[in-house]
């Protein structure tokens, strides 16, 4: 079972992940896009807002700091934290090396306290995201199954992975991992896309508006 | 009849369902489902919303309003959406839920863009919303009033009824009374001007204002029977035949006088339809460029052609009308006009390209059962104006000083509204003094 886990499994999971990710990426794109007429305030206005827009929407802006705080701090302790995680965690380091780039290529390891930072801030920054979702009126509302699915399989995925690293244990490794190729498989039929769409859609609104004088 | 936000409107008329999901499958393009696919359910969108922030019911969620593309976009147009028709994760829209949506989609979206700056996705709702509106009317839904102000438009020429006789009328009319000369239907000119129907009824003094500002910089100028209207009620009721018949008057008009420029009066809503998507509606580039009175004022400003006596008598602040601010790009214009000229002048907070909507974009200042709703959203205009000390608020779009005016009276609030044509007309310096 470990074996399947850890092989054809993992196999299976990057696969769909990969080209799964690709084929909604590539229809997006494909899609058509009715063309734009108007006559731009300024030539580079479009390619500017884009540019703009990708950045700023990354921070509150507009005075609307206070009105978004709540989600701005626990937002970036999550996405930060697992980022983190992912690419630095030890085990990951050295996962990455072994299965795809060689072990004479690779980065610094994250030293035991900062994975505990990055663990706590992944952690807290998740749950206080989720605890919103389940109490605030207005997300409440708007949330449907793919959310909560969305949550809780990137909590147990983080969960399991920091009991694997507690306890170097070949099982937990592997329900670790499991738990990984789960997230992996159900990402693409998600809304989990959002960590590449957010791009496509900040450049577009960035790209019409800047054209007319202001990227919002 | 008034209906409460959020309520069924309750009207009989039959609704198309298929229609609707038919047109929102056309219009459902890859700029749209970038969108769909971004948004994150992570509700910030309400708290920029004057609609929830006026009322606080997370039903005005920004957010909501893209249910029913999502909808159309997961059932028929995703990648996989064959596979989540099948497993039942895509449900067909009905009945029931499209007039559930209805007032969402037309009520209570001024379609200001607010919410996108806010959106951590910048997800242009507006644009969205301004989409599904065809698709409602397209089946059989949507505000009577509004619909038959675009009807009106086809009709007679503008939604408040100024044929080409009554604005015949109505220029001589304002000519004689004020001793200006207003050109109509001038055989060429560099400048074709256009006018709301807004203020043609109801703040004709607008329309004198620019006539004395244009013949004050010696501009050669007419307006023209053949397209004078330049509210587009098409764009905003969701009808697009309507939307481009309205353009092509004014681009046919503009070509017959061989104007190099057409003037938009204050009206937002006509600026950015016209400057942003008058040639994407008429499917070609217009042979002319479209400017705001207030951009071209600054213009005639700039080059020494317009001159004002400074204005002392108040403080005054300024009114960003969301289509020539945040999503027009011509914030800059209204400052430059004010600039040395309004002796005391204090911005808003937030204000430019930041600032709240007036509450009645979007077509809603023509619902009628938009109005509580919108004299409850005004409320944040007035804490605004307030915090400022100003007594009088100026601003540049009829459609905005309507709706203000009526929330103004609705809750009895003692500030002045000021049209900046209007003002910069009143203090024009004759061009034999400058
Ligand atoms: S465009 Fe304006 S009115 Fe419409 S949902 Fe966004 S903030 Fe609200
Ligand atoms: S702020 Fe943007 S991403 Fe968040 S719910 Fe609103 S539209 Fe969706």
């Amino acid at each position: 079972m470990i074996e399947f886990i850890e092989g054809p499994l993992w196999y299976l999971a990057l696969a769909t992940f990969l080209v799964g990710v690709a084929w909604r990426l590539i229809v997006l794109v494909a899609m058509k896009r009715p063309s734009d007429l108007s006559q731009a305030r300024s030539a580079s206005g479009g390619l500017g807002g884009a540019l703009k827009a990708l950045i700023q929407h990354s921070v509150p802006h507009g005075g609307n700091l206070g009105r978004t705080l709540y989600h701005f701090v626990t937002g970036y302790m999550f996405h930060v934290g697992l980022l983190v995680l992912v690419l630095f965690a030890a085990p990951h380091v050295e996962f990455i090396q072994e299965r795809l780039i060689g072990s004479d290529l690779g980065w610094p390891k994250l030293p035991r306290w900062a994975f505990i930072v990055a663990a706590e801030a992944a952690f807290a920054g998740l749950i206080l995201l989720y605890v919103h979702r389940l109490t605030d009126p207005v997300k409440k509302q708007l949330t449907d199954i793919d959310d909560h699915l969305g949550v809780w399989l990137t909590f147990i995925a983080m969960l399991t992975g920091c009991l694997a690293l507690q306890e170097a244990h070949d099982g937990l490794r592997a329900t670790h991992m499991l738990s990984v190729e789960a997230l992996m498989i159900y990402f693409p039929f998600s809304r989990l896309m959002h960590a590449f769409t957010f791009v496509l859609a900040r450049a577009k609104t960035g790209a019409t508006y800047g054209r007319r004088g202001f990227a919002p | 009849m008034t209906v409460a936000p959020g309520t069924i409107a309750p009207d009989n008329r039959p609704v198309n369902v298929e229609a609707a999901v038919t047109k929102m499958e056309a219009l459902l393009g890859g700029h749209i489902a970038a969108y769909l696919d971004a948004c994150v359910h992570c509700g910030q969108c309400a708290q920029a919303c004057h609609f929830h922030e006026a009322t606080q019911d997370p039903r005005h969620t920004p957010a909501l309003k893209l249910q029913p593309m999502t909808r159309v976009y997961r059932r028929s147009k995703s990648p996989f959406a064959g596979l989540k028709k099948a497993l039942g994760l895509a449900p067909a829209i009905t009945e029931a839920e499209l007039r559930d949506w209805e007032p969402l989609i037309f009520d209570t979206c001024t379609m200001c863009a607010r919410c996108t700056i806010v959106c951590p996705m910048a997800i242009d709702i507006a644009s969205v919303v301004a989409a599904t509106r065809q698709a409602f009317v397209a089946a059989g839904l949507g505000p009577p009033d509004l619909l038959q102000a675009a009807d009106n438009a086809r009709d007679k020429g503008s939604p408040l009824g100024v044929t080409p006789e009554v604005l015949a009328d109505r220029v001589e009319w304002l000519a004689d009374d004020n001793e200006v000369e207003i050109p109509l239907d001038k055989e060429k000119a560099e400048v074709l001007l256009t006018v709301s129907s807004i203020e043609m009824m109801k703040y004709p003094d607008s329309v004198v204002a620019m006539a004395k500002l244009l013949n004050a910089a010696g501009i050669d100028w007419t307006l023209s029977s053949k397209g004078y209207e330049a509210t587009n009620f098409g764009v905003l009721s969701g009808k697009g035949d309507i939307a481009k018949t309205m353009v092509e008057r004014i681009a046919t008009a503009a070509e017959a006088v061989g104007a190099r420029t057409v003037v938009v009066p204050e009206c937002g809503h006509a600026y950015g339809v016209l400057r942003w998507s008058g040639a994407n509606l008429l499917g070609r580039a217009l042979p002319f460029e479209v400017v705001h009175i207030t951009e071209y004022l600054a213009d005639l400003k700039r080059q020494g052609r317009l001159k004002f006596k400074p204005y002392s008598e108040q403080a005054v602040t300024y009114h960003d009308p969301c289509q020539i601010s945040r999503r027009g790009g011509a914030t800059a214009d209204a400052r430059y006009l004010l600039d040395g000229f309004a002796t005391d002048f204090r911005e808003m907070t937030p204000t430019g390209n930041y600032n709240w909507c007036c509450g009645g974009g979007g077509g809603v200042q023509a619902m009628g059962r938009a109005a509580d709703v919108r004299h409850e959203v005004f409320r944040i205009k007035m804490a605004q104006v307030e915090a400022t000390g100003a007594p009088a608020l100026v601003s540049a779009c009829a459609n905005c000083r309507l709706t203000m005016d009526e929330s103004k009276a609705a809750l009895k609030w003692d500030k002045e509204l000021i049209s900046i044509v209007e003002l910069l007309a009143d203090n024009l310096v004759p061009a034999d003094k400058g």
